[in-house]
């Protein structure tokens, strides 16, 4: 609250804080609090409890506020019918996945484009980052046909969980962001664990890693985020509905389910990256700020 | 990087190369891999994955778009593959119907976010809640947010949640995702409402930066709250205000899982069909690889023109 009172922003301190400027401040504020709670909120509570409604209920007019006789069954339905608990077990697994590889391959790359300074270092991250600026649709069908058959390997990788994490690790985002907090770390302490002796891996295990917390804990809530909301990737590479992901199952059955299961279904998929946002809202924030400002 | 070490330390880190300066030498490009064998194990994991999945693919599709696969056997066709996608029916209204998406979407998901940013960042309080609260769409999972849209938000009857608000107000109701003049705006209002929590952020971050003494000097000068944001706001988050144009013209042109779920694809009489999901319909529908690979090359030669005009807007103003 008062930790903002001492930058300048558009309109003045003072101002806001006496006579006219106060009121409508205060009524200005309220406005927003109200209405931003309604329109962000808003659809979000008309889904958890629209999907607790009878079919009924759903198609009268005008919509009731709250469901007269709630239908819990309806959950229920969406749990079962839907196969809710192999769908989120698939994307839980995918997710944790997504997160090791990112993990050690980024990490290990950006730290050594770094501090290790390889030759070509600089042409291989400029050709990285280049990958930022190609659209996903247009590589969308080279990298099906890639993954259905890996070149030299002649590997089909259709249901194979390596088809969504090997494709993840290369992220030009990450590798910058994590490049860009390796640079920050000193080269005096590298030197030392130098002449110390030792290893790259040695100062990268005791030194980096237990310094760049924050910037790995970024990563991971990135990398599980992005697994739990893609899409047409794991629909095109997970085709059998033992692979699916969440989303996708959902969308599969959707044709032939009543709607109010459908959205219980997609309430009980959103509930994971709603709860993960809730806890890590700061890391999250944070994380996408100084990605994208200083890129 | 800064090179403030000690002297004659840091230039082979690796054990594999000795702590000292080495005298410059011609060295084989394999023998200065050999002197940093572990700088380079550690980059090899990241290397091959860009390669397999991001570089390759990238040749691949322009590759595949001069050439046809038909029962296993490939052979170079030249322009075929793009006249073929060219002739479709669907290839100029998707195009047109992409640009719509595109320009409506910069006009409500591009100015909104930004007068969002300016109005958050003047409250002294409930700051984090607001925060939080214009985020909160980004991180559902588009298809659940979409469904909701689809089915409750957007039901044409009066038991929609837009309806009966619309009647309560006692204005004209809609049909929506039924008729074809609503179906982009819908699209858009409910990709906005998805996707705008970042753009707001980072927004936020940029008007954090301005220094105060130039609202200051501004207003001495006595400058109303517009002259304020004309004079002194936009022109300092110029260059972040025009990355998200760009960032957001590559996304929305994109467009794929709106008229997916919204409009079960092409939507009524062809009102949804959007470029990407045309990739889609023809790569993994009408069994044309070759052809949803000319597609894509089409979207890239387009979107590198909109950056082309990008850089030279940017670079002009500085």
């Amino acid at each position: 609250m008062a930790q903002d009172s001492g930058t300048r922003t558009l309109i003045s301190q003072a101002q806001l804080t006496r006579g006219r400027g106060r009121v409508v401040y205060w009524t200005l504020l309220a406005v927003v609090v109200v209405g931003f709670t309604l329109v962000f909120i808003g659809p979000l509570y008309w889904m958890v409890t629209g999907a607790l409604k009878s079919g009924q209920e759903i198609a009268q007019t005008p919509p009731s506020l709250f469901p007269k006789d709630p239908q819990p069954q309806n959950y229920v339905d969406a749990w079962t019918n839907l196969n809710l608990a192999k769908l989120l077990f698939n994307t839980f697994y995918y997710a944790t996945g997504a997160v090791l590889f990112q993990l050690v391959l980024d990490t290990a790359a950006a730290y050594s484009l770094s501090k290790l300074r390889p030759v070509l270092g600089n042409v291989i991250l400029g050709l990285m980052l280049a990958t930022l600026m190609i659209p996903a649709m247009v590589l969308i069908v080279p990298q099906y046909v890639t993954v259905i058959d890996l070149p030299i390997l002649h590997l089909n990788l259709l249901d194979s969980p390596f088809a969504i994490w090997l494709p993840l690790v290369a992220n030009a985002f990450n590798i910058f962001l994590l490049k860009r907090f390796f640079d920050s770390i000193p080269a005096d302490l590298m030197a030392a664990a130098l002449v110390d002796g030792a290893t790259p891996l040695r100062t990268l295990w005791s030194i980096i890693l237990p310094m760049s917390r924050p910037i790995l804990g970024v990563v991971s809530i990135f990398a599980v985020t992005a697994v739990w909301k893609d899409f047409l990737w794991p629909k095109l590479v997970m085709p059998s509905p033992e692979t699916r992901t969440v989303s996708v199952g959902i969308y599969a059955f959707s044709g032939g389910t009543p709607m109010n299961v459908v959205i219980a279904a997609s309430v009980i998929a959103a509930i994971p990256t709603v709860v993960i946002f809730l806890i890590f809202q700061r890391n999250i924030m944070s994380g996408l700020t100084t990605g994208s400002l200083k890129g | 990087m800064a090179t403030t070490t000690v002297p004659g330390t840091t230039r082979h880190p690796g054990r594999s190369g000795p702590p000292y300066p080495l005298p410059r030498r011609r060295a084989g490009l394999g023998r200065k891999v050999r002197d940093n064998l572990t700088g380079h194990a550690f980059l090899i994991g990241a290397v091959l994955c860009f390669a397999v999945f991001s570089w390759y693919p990238m040749v691949r599709g322009i590759v595949m778009s001069f050439q046809r696969t038909r029962r296993g056997e490939t052979t170079w066709v030249g322009w075929d593959n793009y006249a073929r996608i060219v002739d479709d029916p669907s290839f100029w209204t998707a195009w047109q119907n992409t640009f719509y998406f595109t320009a409506l979407a910069l006009v409500l998901g591009y100015a909104v976010p930004f007068f969002v940013a300016i109005l958050l960042n003047e409250f002294r309080h409930a700051k984090g809640y607001l925060r939080i609260l214009v985020y909160l769409p980004v991180m559902l999972p588009p298809a659940s947010a979409l469904f909701l849209f689809k089915f409750y938000a957007y039901d044409p009857s009066e038991a929609g949640l837009f309806n009966a608000i619309l009647t309560a107000l006692h204005l004209p109701t809609s049909e929506w995702m039924q008729s074809p003049g609503m179906t982009m705006p819908a699209m858009v209002l409910a990709s906005t409402w998805m996707n705008m929590g970042s753009a707001v952020l980072i927004y936020l971050a940029a008007l954090q930066n301005i220094p105060g003494e130039l609202y200051e000097a501004a207003e001495l000068d006595g400058a109303g709250i517009w002259r304020r944001i004309r004079h002194v706001t936009i022109p300092q988050t110029r260059l972040i205000l025009a990355l998200l144009a760009m960032l957001q013209i590559v996304a929305t042109m994109q467009l794929f899982i709106e008229p997916l779920i919204l409009a079960n694809g092409a939507g009524t009489g062809d009102s949804a069909t959007s470029v990407a999901y045309l990739i889609y319909q023809h790569g993994f529908f009408q069994n044309d690889l070759n052809g949803a690979a000319a597609l894509g090359v089409i979207m890239l030669v387009v979107l590198a023109g909109f950056s082309a005009v990008y850089v030279r807007l940017t670079a002009k103003q500085d």
